[in-house]
């Protein structure tokens, strides 16, 4: 219990590093920036109360929104996916297979767990970008954004996971 | 009231989620609120103290850069000094105290730059123990760069001009025609002018300067050229101007104070009260 605290807790401050140091500079053709730190939902043990995974989710995105000067907008955004989380993984996954316990994304096959980021990833971006720009008329660019930032995203987060988890 | 206990017990996740949602709601319109100073920002010792250290090992890699910038400043500031060596010196006497500098500058350093975004804010390593307020002008070398914001103890973020919110008063070097720039997102070189009057002569290639309207920047400041505009329905409809800086590219920055501003804004007050 003690060793999950820990690692929960290495988590949230190692992302955040990661996020606010590396992969908010990298600028890609000019504004694309991959958001890593979704991640965490990712990663967070499904079996754990689930009101605490909400209010860490908020309180992550706020601290990078501190880093960077946005107000809410990482907040609202990884909050939000946060809370689909379950809903999206029992729809995916047929309940049955889904064991609370012993639940680790790497252990899903490999078409669900891309759909199952893919979801994530692009429903993050568009809030995150929606509540970015706040305005209807900016629909186009917003849409562009979460798709390009949206794949960057994808294909870090997918690579990461196949090489850092170990296969049983 | 049983039937209460028990619709908080089913729905208490999504309450949360729901409150939750809304705080950072309030915090993003807040961001979105030009005036409000704001409660989510980066001049907090935590954030500020972490880009510190960052922007101490990343100084490393642009040493050079900004050693080609002192010089080319240098150069400059030598001209200017070479042409005024050789003035014939004022025969009416001074007296040396009542002569003082209407701004001061502050020089401090960025430690944290956007250019990606809509909304950019920068982050510098002075803050309010250093003498900055909000609303002072921030320009360095080469010409404009924002206008302070937010200020801590230590840290302080500036509203660069590569946001949607910023509106600065800029004006034509060769012509007295004024108009306001501002930002539309697209690329971090290039910013726009708007309300520019139609008979204003414009050429490819003018240079734009702070107009001094404001009480924030003294006149004459750089800002860049006018790389292309388009002119329709007899009015100018969208000029885009190259900025002198290069706005992914900074190092060190000034900050003006205007010392005769309260007495500026007093005045102005007080004529349009009238």
């Amino acid at each position: 219990m003690n060793n999950n605290l820990f690692k929960i807790l290495f988590q949230f401050i190692g992302l955040i590093f990661l996020q606010v140091v590396v992969f908010n500079n990298i600028h890609l053709f000019g504004y694309i920036n991959p958001y890593i730190y979704v991640a965490w939902v990712l990663l967070y043990p499904l079996k754990s109360k689930r009101g605490l995974f909400l209010f860490l989710s908020f309180l992550l995105g706020l601290s990078i929104d501190f880093f960077s000067n946005s107000g809410g907008i990482n907040a609202a955004s990884l909050l939000f996916i946060a809370y689909i989380r379950l809903p999206l993984l029992t729809s995916l996954l047929r309940k049955v297979d889904l064991d609370y316990l012993l639940f680790h994304v790497s252990s899903m096959p490999v078409a669900k767990l891309l759909t199952y980021i893919s979801i994530l990833v692009f429903s993050h971006h568009l809030v995150l970008f929606s509540f970015e720009y706040f305005s209807l008329s900016n629909i186009e660019i917003i849409i562009k954004h979460s798709f390009l930032s949206g794949i960057f995203t994808i294909v870090l987060l997918f690579i990461s996971i196949q090489l850092f988890s170990s296969r049983k | 009231m049983q039937q209460i206990i028990y619709f908080l017990r089913k729905y208490r996740y999504f309450l949360l989620f729901i409150a939750l949602e809304l705080i950072a709601l309030l915090f993003t319109l807040q961001s979105h609120s030009f005036h409000k100073s704001k409660f989510v920002n980066s001049a907090t010792s935590i954030t500020g103290g972490l880009y510190t250290q960052v922007s101490n090992i990343n100084e490393f890699f642009t040493l050079k850069k900004e050693n080609k910038v002192l010089a080319e400043e240098n150069n400059r500031l030598k001209n200017i000094l070479s042409k005024h060596l050789h003035v014939k010196k004022d025969s009416r006497v001074f007296d040396s105290l009542s002569v003082q500098s209407k701004y001061n500058y502050i020089s401090a350093k960025i430690i944290k730059n956007e250019y990606s975004k809509i909304n950019n804010f920068i982050t510098i390593n002075k803050g309010s123990s250093s003498g900055l307020k909000s609303d002072l002008g921030v320009i360095n070398t080469k010409g404009i760069i924002g206008i302070v914001k937010n200020v801590s103890n230590k840290y302080a973020t500036i509203l660069s001009i590569l946001n949607s919110y910023s509106k600065l008063n800029v004006r034509l070097k060769n012509s007295n025609y004024f108009g306001t720039l501002i930002w539309n997102g697209n690329n971090y070189n290039t910013v726009q002018l708007i309300d520019i009057p139609r008979q204003a002569d414009l050429q490819v290639g003018d240079t734009i300067i702070t107009g001094g309207r404001s009480a924030i920047f003294p006149e004459g400041i750089m800002v860049g050229t006018i790389k292309d505009f388009k002119f329709e329905d007899t009015k100018f409809d969208e000029i885009n101007i190259t900025l002198f800086n290069d706005m992914s590219a900074l190092g060190y920055v000034q900050i003006i104070e205007n010392t005769e501003r309260k007495e500026q804004q007093l005045l102005e007050e007080q004529t349009s009260n009238e």
